[in-house]
């Protein structure tokens, strides 16, 4: 217990006494899941799109494609892209395995299957008289698709933050294609890992509130603008 | 990955366990801080007579000795206890044990189990086996590693190069056998250059050959790798690179969980004259040469 205790005091003291390297950490983090996020939005939403409103063979094959996706195991992910990369294989010529770029692949085959399957379970919910309605109104495709984001931005915003949550808290992938290199592609989860088994308890733990604070900032932006939304239904 | 339990749930769930043992301590933490201090201690001390849990380096684990030769001829005498092998590094293995966390440990790092012994968290110390490790690097050996007279020459004519180096820097065996070469050289070790992966031999090895740079590792290791690494063993078997396995048992006075009857029958098993040939038999089959050496009856000969 008295472990515990200190290992908790201590990490306090990191955490105030502005230890470079423990934030130094956590911006990686951020910037990694940030970008990788970013990449994700860009790409699944308007995937989720498609799959909610054209009508195609192999829809469906691709819908269940997608929720099977939503649970791959993060290091299936990290396996499969260490087979992509690594330098004898089809894309080793990038020498991209053990960067930062090969945890933001990572984190966007994790991310990707999240925003696509959230996203197109929102659209899938809009009341078909609306989209009637739009279309009546005259708007075109990307127009109607547009309006339609505007009806689910709550929706959207808890796809954002459950594929934010995923990815920052993830551990298997990051540390297979990103090697835990110590300043240059270790995360806050790779950096928990290791101090743990090393039993540096107090940096951990310092980690560790950082990594939780992350993910609670991200869950309460994701509450307050919920309950806003609220109101003004 | 450091840690893996050899009943086969290897690298990712038992990662998957660390992270949720963190969380719970966390969670713990948050909810119970204030009323830590006020927690009672277990008194549940009782020996498991069925179950042996042997905290060892990761080479022993990885290159397969332990799987292949020494658990099969331990459940050969004792089928009636389960080994739980806890691979990590030795650094951690003996921390385990410091803590009474297992019964007997398998480590090569001399000047932590010196330490260990004289804190009294030991009551044997027993040399098994012995191999070198190894510098490996890319095979054009940019820095012309293969030409040294010592591990030091060789660290420094890196470290002057400044050619990529992977380091364990995670306190294992190998990484202090690193740290003192580095000291020998006279070299503080950093930079772009130097990679720390906090990781197991493997993973560090898989990494080195991505990076086509240099890595100190057991020999063992490396060869039961080495199909699949893009590196070459450069230079070897000097004496400053000598690599030492013992088996410590852990005290059972101090700590009273300790199954010090099932930890002695491995030390016997490890040290007799089978299990030495055993151990010296180890790979040739595969590797042309034996993985290990035997090295029981040199105590104290480091």
């Amino acid at each position: 217990m008295q472990t515990i205790w200190e290992g908790f005091v201590e990490a306090l003291r990191l955490l105030f006494g502005g230890d470079g390297a423990i934030y130094e950490i956590a911006a990686r983090s951020l910037a990694v899941s940030g970008l990788a996020l970013a990449i994700a939005l860009v790409l699944g939403v308007p995937l989720g799109g498609l799959l909610a409103m054209a009508r195609f063979r192999g829809r469906r094959t691709m819908v269940a494609g997608v929720n099977t996706g939503m649970a791959a195991p993060p290091v299936v992910v990290g396996l499969l892209v260490s087979l992509f990369l690594t330098r004898n294989g089809p894309f080793g010529d990038l020498r991209l395995l053990y960067t930062t770029w090969a945890m933001v692949i990572a984190q966007v085959v994790i991310a990707l299957p999240i925003v696509i399957g959230l996203s197109l379970a929102a659209l899938q919910q809009l009341d078909v008289g609306l989209r009637q309605q739009i279309a009546a109104l005259g708007a075109g495709r990307l127009q109607a698709f547009v309006l339609q984001l505007r009806e689910i931005r709550v929706a959207l915003l808890a796809t954002v933050m459950a594929a934010f949550g995923a990815i920052i808290s993830e551990v298997g992938a990051v540390m297979m294609v990103g090697g835990n290199i110590r300043g240059q592609t270790q995360v806050l989860t790779g950096a928990i890992v290791q101090e743990t088994r090393i039993g540096r308890f107090s940096v951990a733990i310092a980690l560790a509130i950082i990594l939780m604070a992350l993910a609670f900032s991200a869950n309460f932006v994701l509450t307050v603008v919920q309950q806003r939304g609220r109101r003004q239904a | 990955m450091g840690i893996a339990h050899q009943d086969g749930t290897r690298a990712g769930s038992t990662t998957a366990r660390t992270i949720l043992r963190a969380a719970a301590l966390i969670t713990a933490l948050l909810a119970a801080a204030p009323f830590v201090a006020a927690c009672g201690s277990d008194d549940e001390a009782q020996v498991q007579r069925d179950q042996l849990i042997v905290a060892t380096t990761t080479s022993l684990n990885d290159s397969g000795l332990l799987e292949d030769v020494v658990l099969p001829a331990y459940a050969a005498v004792e089928p009636d206890v389960t080994v739980k092998v806890i691979a990590a590094g030795s650094g951690e293995a003996i921390a385990m044990g410091a803590k009474g966390e297992a019964d007997v440990l398998l480590v090569h790092s001399p000047a932590d189990e010196e330490q260990f012994m004289t804190d009294g968290h030991g009551t044997l110390r027993l040399p098994f086996a012995y191999n070198y490790f190894a510098i490996v690097g890319p095979a054009d050996d940019p820095a012309g590693v293969a030409e040294s007279a010592t591990a030091a020459e060789a660290f420094s004519a890196i470290a002057e190069k400044q050619a990529a180096f992977v380091s364990r820097g995670d306190e294992s065996g190998t990484n202090k056998k690193e740290l003192k070469i580095w000291e020998a050289a006279g070299v503080e070790p950093q930079g772009d250059w130097y990679l720390s992966t906090g990781q197991g031999m493997g993973e560090s090895l898989r990494v080195a050959s991505e990076k086509q740079a240099y890595t100190l590792t057991d020999l063992g290791t490396f060869l039961s790798q080495a199909a699949s690494l893009d590196l070459k063993a450069l230079f070897t078997k000097s004496d400053d690179l000598k690599n030492v396995y013992d088996v410590i048992l852990v005290n059972q006075n101090e700590f009273a969980t300790v199954n010090a009857a099932a930890a002695e029958r491995l030390a016997q098993l490890l040290v007799s004259a089978e299990g030495q040939e055993s151990i010296g038999a180890y790979g040739v089959d595969e590797y042309g040469e034996p993985l290990f050496k035997p090295y029981a009856g040199s105590l104290g000969a480091y």
